[in-house]
């Protein structure tokens, strides 16, 4: 057994322990952790196969950013997944049953399957030779498909108008900050000298009026 | 692959382009011209579907490809993309008294709307797998977002939500056919997959258009993927309502044609029977599931469950005639559509707007012209001679005499028998019913709305020529 065979067993023996854990964990962060888990020996079959742009973008993207993410929103909704799972015992049965007859069906359909023979000649793309697949990627983004580009990115502002649309609300009465104000604020206006009477203290009149004077 | 040397290449594109620049710039507008502003940009807005469509029609005519024949241009999409600017900017006129008086005026609306047009020009004009993927996308996540515009109100945002939960699953089933497919013809160019696929379809490329149909059924709103379309019409605002019965439709059956006469040649008959039960089961829900409906707005939705199972006939025949004939019948449907939620809008009663069909008891002798349009245009839903609506489903049904499909369009119309029932049930509620009280006078662009389109769908026997001759150019030029 050479070394890259030894790796690819380790990578995926790894992931599909991990990805059966996201699932089976009781607690949810370790769920997310071990999604993290799953996503970078993923990358590392990526890199194995030859695709290490990929690979790269697997790690930065999901592990740094969505998973980091799922964490952030795991641990702020502060969802009973104790209470979600209650029930699953009962319909285990009919479950194991419905998937047991998928199982099957797949295996009918991938027992007889055939990949046609004309399909290797007629593949439009192949990876060109001499060229890292991350310069592969450059060459042809913004040149042969600049126009999946550009509707990707008209996608992404349709996701920001909709996220603003839905949730932004302008609440009445809320303190905001104005910078303007604050770097035309002098000292005349923020500060006021009060002559205090011994024994007598801050009357409330004063105390409202410089109050205002501050927010001014 | 033809390299872009100069901005004259870009020529077919243009309208898109225009588009999409005109929707940032309005965005950009209605920000810094603030709240108040809305209504002036969802004004503009529809002069610039307008001006698009214009900008269409004066554009030089052909086929042209672009990008590597990722986009296409001819007769079919030049159709379809004007059917479809219509409906757009139709359902935005019906929206702009609606929304100001329900409070829901936005300069967002019309925005998303415009994008959303974008995103079907673009599934329309769509020639290979990933430009009909982000075509797609672009026109569904819009729609999610309008959906759930009036986001106070719960029916709303449960639709909104419903609408994009199962619009994801959609996309996800569609996804899985595609890399099938790109995995069993090693292409995504349409005509590519055609070329690999000419000698008949192995068990991975019938896999691949199963579940690739199966995500355009969802988009048309076809059994056994019609499950969201009563809940999401009845619960998204009534101009938004007006908006998905339209405008996405014409863009789904487009994709839907282009996609299986142009790539699946080779494999008719396996499609065939795919399209035919989806035909079928179509027709038969929206006859039936409807008549028991007291909401108008649902009732529309298994109406228009319904009409798309009449489109899919014509495509089912799969022949020149085929989808000429479902090109009449969506040009036909998007008119009804405008002119039917024309009326549902104008039923507003203290400041209310009603939605339920008993509020429209003895509006013959409260309203009588608008009982008058209302009565016609559903007859013509129904397919009463001769209105529009019936010669949409004459052509449809001659195609598939033509093509051999004696079943199909026996149970189609015997459907439609049934159909004509609920639709006929309405004009009975309208005219011979106690009637309740009048409603208020209706917006003055609602109105006009309703007698284009009522008046329309009338005279249309008289001169069905150019309409015809249109649609018969357009499918010639995809064979």
């Amino acid at each position: 057994m050479n070394a890259v065979a030894v790796f690819f067993y380790l990578f995926a023996c790894v992931l599909v322990a991990s990805a059966f854990m996201v699932i089976a964990s009781k607690n949810p962060v370790h769920s997310v952790l071990y999604l993290i888990l799953a996503f970078v020996n993923a990358a590392g079959l990526f890199v194995m196969m030859g695709a290490e742009f990929l690979a790269m973008i697997l790690i930065v993207v999901y592990v740094g950013a969505v998973a980091v993410l799922f964490l952030f929103v795991v641990m702020m909704l502060d969802v009973d997944f104790a209470e979600l799972k209650q029930g699953v015992l009962q319909y285990l049965p009919i479950g194991m049953v419905i998937g047991g007859i998928f199982l099957a069906e797949i295996l009918l359909v991938v027992g007889t399957w055939a990949i046609a023979p004309a399909t290797k000649g007629a593949i439009t793309a192949p990876i060109p030779a001499g060229v890292t697949n991350t310069e592969a990627i450059g060459l042809v983004l913004y040149t042969k498909y600049v126009y999946f580009f550009q509707i990707s990115g008209l996608i992404l502002l349709v996701a920001m108008i909709g996220a603003i649309v839905l949730t932004l609300r302008h609440k009445e009465r809320v303190k905001r900050q104005s910078i303007a104000d604050q770097v035309a604020r002098t000292p005349a206006m923020a500060m006021k000298v009060v002559k205090v009477k011994t024994g007598q203290g801050l009357g409330s009149n004063e105390i409202s009026s410089k109050d205002a004077g501050s927010a001014a | 692959m033809n390299t872009i040397t100069s901005i004259n290449a870009l020529q077919p594109i243009f309208p898109e382009i225009v588009l999409a620049v005109g929707a940032m710039a309005l965005l950009m507008l209605s920000v810094f011209a603030g709240e108040r502003s809305a209504r002036f940009v969802n004004t503009l807005c529809i002069l610039l579907l307008i001006g698009i469509g214009a900008l269409i029609v004066w554009l030089p005519a052909g086929r042209a490809t672009l990008f590597g024949g990722s986009f296409v241009i001819d007769d079919f999409a030049r159709f379809l993309k004007l059917l479809t600017l219509a409906g757009s900017a139709g359902t935005l006129i019906l929206s702009l008294d609606y929304l100001t008086k329900e409070k829901l005026q936005k300069a967002e609306y019309g925005v998303l709307v415009l994008l959303a047009t974008l995103g079907m020009m673009v599934l329309i004009s769509a020639n290979d797998l990933i430009a009909l993927y982000l075509g797609l996308e672009l026109m569904s996540l819009p729609l999610y977002v309008i959906a759930a515009s009036n986001r106070d109100n719960a029916r709303s945002t449960e639709a909104g939500l419903k609408y994009f939960v199962l619009g994801a699953l959609s996309s996800g089933m569609l996804l899985y056919g595609a890399s099938l497919i790109y995995g069993f013809t090693g292409t995504v160019n349409f005509a590519g997959i055609a070329k690999v696929a000419q000698g008949g379809a192995n068990l991975g490329l019938i896999f691949g258009i199963v579940f690739l149909f199966a995500g355009f059924c969802f988009k048309i709103s076809a059994v056994p993927f019609h499950m969201w379309t009563p809940d999401v019409y009845e619960g998204a605002p009534t101009p938004v309502t007006a908006f998905f019965a339209a405008a996405p439709k014409v863009a789904g059956i487009a994709i839907f044609v282009r996609a299986t006469i142009v790539a699946f040649p080779g494999v008719t008959h396996s499609w065939q029977q795919i399209v035919v039960f989806v035909a079928i089961a179509s027709m038969a829900l929206g006859a039936f599931a409807a008549i028991g409906q007291k909401n108008i707005k649902r009732l529309m939705a298994y109406s228009s469950i319904g009409h798309m199972g009449f489109a899919l006939v014509g495509l089912a025949a799969g022949t020149a005639e085929g989808v000429q004939g479902v090109l009449v019948y969506m040009a036909i449907y998007v008119g009804m559509t405008l002119g039917t939620f024309a009326c549902i809008l104008a039923m507003r009663r203290d400041g209310v707007a009603v939605e339920s069909i008993s509020d429209l008891a003895g509006l013959s002798r409260t309203k009588p012209a608008m009982a008058f349009m209302f009565a016609m245009l559903l007859f013509s839903l129904a397919g009463v001679p001769p209105l529009a609506g019936f010669f949409g489903k004459f052509y449809v049904f001659l195609a598939a005499v033509n093509a051999g499909l004696f079943t199909l369009a026996v149970l189609g119309v015997l459907s439609s028998v049934v159909g004509a029932f609920y639709y006929l049930a309405i004009v009975k509620v309208m005219y011979f019913d106690q009637p309740a009280p009048a409603f208020q006078r209706m917006p003055a662009l609602v109105g006009l709305m309703l007698a284009v389109f009522g008046t329309l769908n009338i005279v249309f026997f008289l001169y069905p020529s150019p309409l015809v001759g249109a649609a018969t150019a357009a499918a010639k030029s995809l064979f």
